[in-house]
């Protein structure tokens, strides 16, 4: 590709990244198809938040949308990553799941509906702690039945990444698509370096956490289904694809037998270039196709 | 967290809803709808304490040029003014759309 | 950092099973036995400290790399051998202070290991396997996530000792840009937030609070006591859906997670609307 034609591409791409939660959901829809739920005008904000002072949001960081992808069914739920850093809350995470469920039942019904959750988050809201954390943990049990019938897409662009618990629900997910500029990963650098120590992970140091969490990374180890640019067609175009893809033979969190093995034979007196698990792991890393 | 309310005269009814911004640091949301009678109502809830001096000139400001109906409902998490003032001529332009 | 040692769950394992070890081929973090309950034969899984661990970040109870997939790997065991018969209960004994922090941990997906744990409980409640948890001590921030939580009875002692939390207090006040002190008054009158396990049971989200005397030293009779507890928990998840919705209809879920419950009725209305 020409210089020329790179830059124009760049002038004309359409920042995924630079859109709030609700514009992120709509953008995924099959034009004029999406409407909202309890939207903010609907008023259903966090009960625990007022109480220590912090100002509520009336989505209260969770944007729930119901339309057509590639003309079938489809649910999205896009956390607001500017808001609590994309934390689950009760209502947020009671969101999410009660949605899933809802594209469950219709399913039974017999009318095919996917899910699509755009995760921006560090994990649990700690200022709701323990309702955080079980709202989390039903979204997971409401994957597990979900994904049985229709695909559930797991969208990570940045800036905020996945973290946390709900990095655990992105592997339950169906697929996983990704920028270069998201990251996902379990516990963040900084938790790591408080925990184990500067030696064990320099939270500083930038090019480690990409090197190691980074969309691409994810992408060439196996771990992510789709790396796409910070376009918002192309994530589009990513996610309808999958939608009319369906649910896969087998998903990723089931395949315990070939993940046990490949953590068996590690060599665990070292640490490694994350590079290294590209080739032990995957031919996604051998080209860099571009979905 | 602190709770703020201002009321102004009004005339025009609006013709819609609208709401935009985000709760985030330096930032806000603000939900406009419209009103029955003659009064623009205004309720903040904010975390920063102690602003109500400015947010009184803001809005001041701001209802000198807008005779909406409505009922502004504003969650504020530290916006400057210029931010508020941005927030406020969004929401009115969306719900004139 | 604590001075937990995690020994609560080899005790409890020891008690409930009369065995001690890990499966062969598994590592010794995680020790599975398949014992007597009531009438049922019933798999026990526990993760405990292996300070020979192969990762070093995974040698005080933490549920990391191995534990993870050997947790997967036990219980779908028990899923696939009852395919066409009676499905046994899984009892999980939690007692483990943290999920493992490390480089090597986060190169190698430790989120799908973790994953990997959740898909295989959930897919045996969701096959009919009665799934217990039993927490004797800490179930901190990944840990009840990925042992735990997908249970349809969560059972758990009513001492000090017990834990469950989102994140140990010192790192939840740092990332929250509070003081200890402040976060301890703040989660006295936020429940959800509370580091008391009796503060947690107003949650609705426990089937049961049990006592135990001393949790280190159970006598012989409160051990016959908590196994009874099991084998109650375990019929009433038999008689009950394989779906959490319990944790929304218990009586602490009408009384603190009613904007859970409200989001849940507004939202099937709006989905049905047009």
């Amino acid at each position: 590709m020409s210089d020329q034609s790179y830059g124009a591409n760049f002038i004309n791409r359409q920042s995924f990244i630079e859109l709030d939660a609700r514009e992120r959901a709509k953008a995924l829809f099959d034009a004029g198809t999406s409407r909202e739920l309890l939207g903010p005008f609907d008023r259903v904000e966090s009960p625990w938040l007022p109480m220590q002072g912090v100002t509520p949001q009336e989505d209260d960081g969770c944007v729930v949308m119901k339309g057509k992808i590639g003309g079938q069914a489809a649910v999205v739920v896009a956390l607001e990553g500017a808001f609590q850093g994309g934390s689950l809350g009760e209502v947020s995470g009671g969101k999410m799941a009660a949605a899933l469920d809802l594209a469950r039942v219709d399913n039974e019904k017999g009318i095919p509906t996917s899910a699509v959750i755009l995760l921006e988050t560090g994990g649990v809201r700690l200022q709701e702690a323990n309702l955080g954390e079980a709202a989390i943990a039903e979204i997971m049990a409401s994957i597990l039945v979900l994904r049985k019938h229709a695909p559930v897409i797991c969208v990570t662009a940045g800036t905020v990444g996945c973290f946390g618990g709900m990095s655990l629900a992105a592997g339950l997910c169906s697929y996983v698509v990704m920028t270069r500029e998201a990251r996902l990963g379990m516990n963040g650098p900084e938790v790591i370096e408080q925990e184990s120590g500067v030696d064990e992970f320099d939270s500083s140091d930038h090019a480690l956490i990409w090197a190691i969490d980074g969309g691409e990374q994810r992408y060439a180890m196996g771990l992510a289904d789709a790396l796409v640019d910070d376009d918002t067609p192309q994530v589009a175009d990513a996610v309808r694809r999958l939608v009319l893809q369906g649910v896969p033979p087998v998903h990723r969190s089931s395949q315990v037998a070939l993940y046990r093995s490949r953590i068996a034979a590690l060599d665990t007196s070292r640490q490694w270039d994350p590079r290294e698990l590209r080739a032990l792991w995957t031919t996604n890393g051998s080209k860099e196709e571009k979905r | 967290m602190e709770q703020i309310e201002f009321n102004y005269p009004a005339k025009r009814k609006v013709p819609k809803r609208a709401h935009v911004g985000v709760v985030g640091s330096g930032d806000l949301e603000i939900l406009l709808e419209p009103a029955e009678g003659e009064i623009a109502h205004v309720m903040i809830r904010t975390s920063v304490d102690g602003f109500r001096d400015t947010w009184k000139a803001v809005l001041d400001r701001f209802f000198t040029k807008y005779d909406g109906a409505v009922r502004i409902q504003i969650n504020d998490a530290g916006g400057t003014p210029g931010n508020v003032q941005l927030r406020l001529e969004q929401a009115v332009e969306a719900s004139e759309r | 950092m604590t001075e937990h040692t995690s020994i609560r769950g080899t005790v409890w394992f020891r008690a409930l099973t009369g065995q001690s070890s890990p499966m062969p081929g598994d590592p010794k973090s995680v020790l599975t036995a398949d014992a007597l309950l009531g009438d049922d034969h019933a798999r026990f899984l526990c993760v405990v400290p292996d300070p020979h661990a192969r990762f070093p970040c995974a040698r005080h109870g933490e549920v990391g790399l191995e534990e993870g997939y050997t947790l997967a790997t036990r219980v779908r065991e028990i899923i696939e051998q009852d395919k066409n018969t009676v499905k046994r209960p899984i009892i999980a004994i939690v007692d483990s202070k943290n999920q493992a922090y490390g480089r090597r941990e986060e190169t190698a997906g430790i989120f799908l290991a973790c994953a990997a744990a959740i898909d295989a409980y959930g897919s045996a409640r969701l096959a009919g396997h009665p799934v217990i948890a039993l927490v004797v001590g800490q179930a901190i921030s990944g840990v009840p996530l990925t042992h735990g939580y997908q249970a349809n009875r969560i059972l758990a002692f009513d001492d000090d000792g017990v834990v469950i939390h989102a994140m140990h207090k010192a790192a939840a006040a740092r990332i929250t840009r509070r003081s200890v002190e402040e976060l301890e008054k703040l989660a006295k009158k936020i429940a959800p937030m509370s580091y008391d396990i009796r503060d947690y049971a107003k949650l609705g989200l426990l089937y049961k609070l049990l006592h135990v005397e001393n949790p280190e030293k159970p006598s012989q009779q409160e051990i016959r006591n908590v196994q009874g507890e099991l084998v109650a928990a375990v019929a009433d998840a038999r008689r009950g859906p394989v779906d959490l919705r319990s944790r929304l209809e218990s009586k602490g879920a009408l009384e603190m997670r009613k904007a859970s419950i409200l989001v849940r009725t507004k939202m099937e209305a709006q989905w049905l609307e047009k």
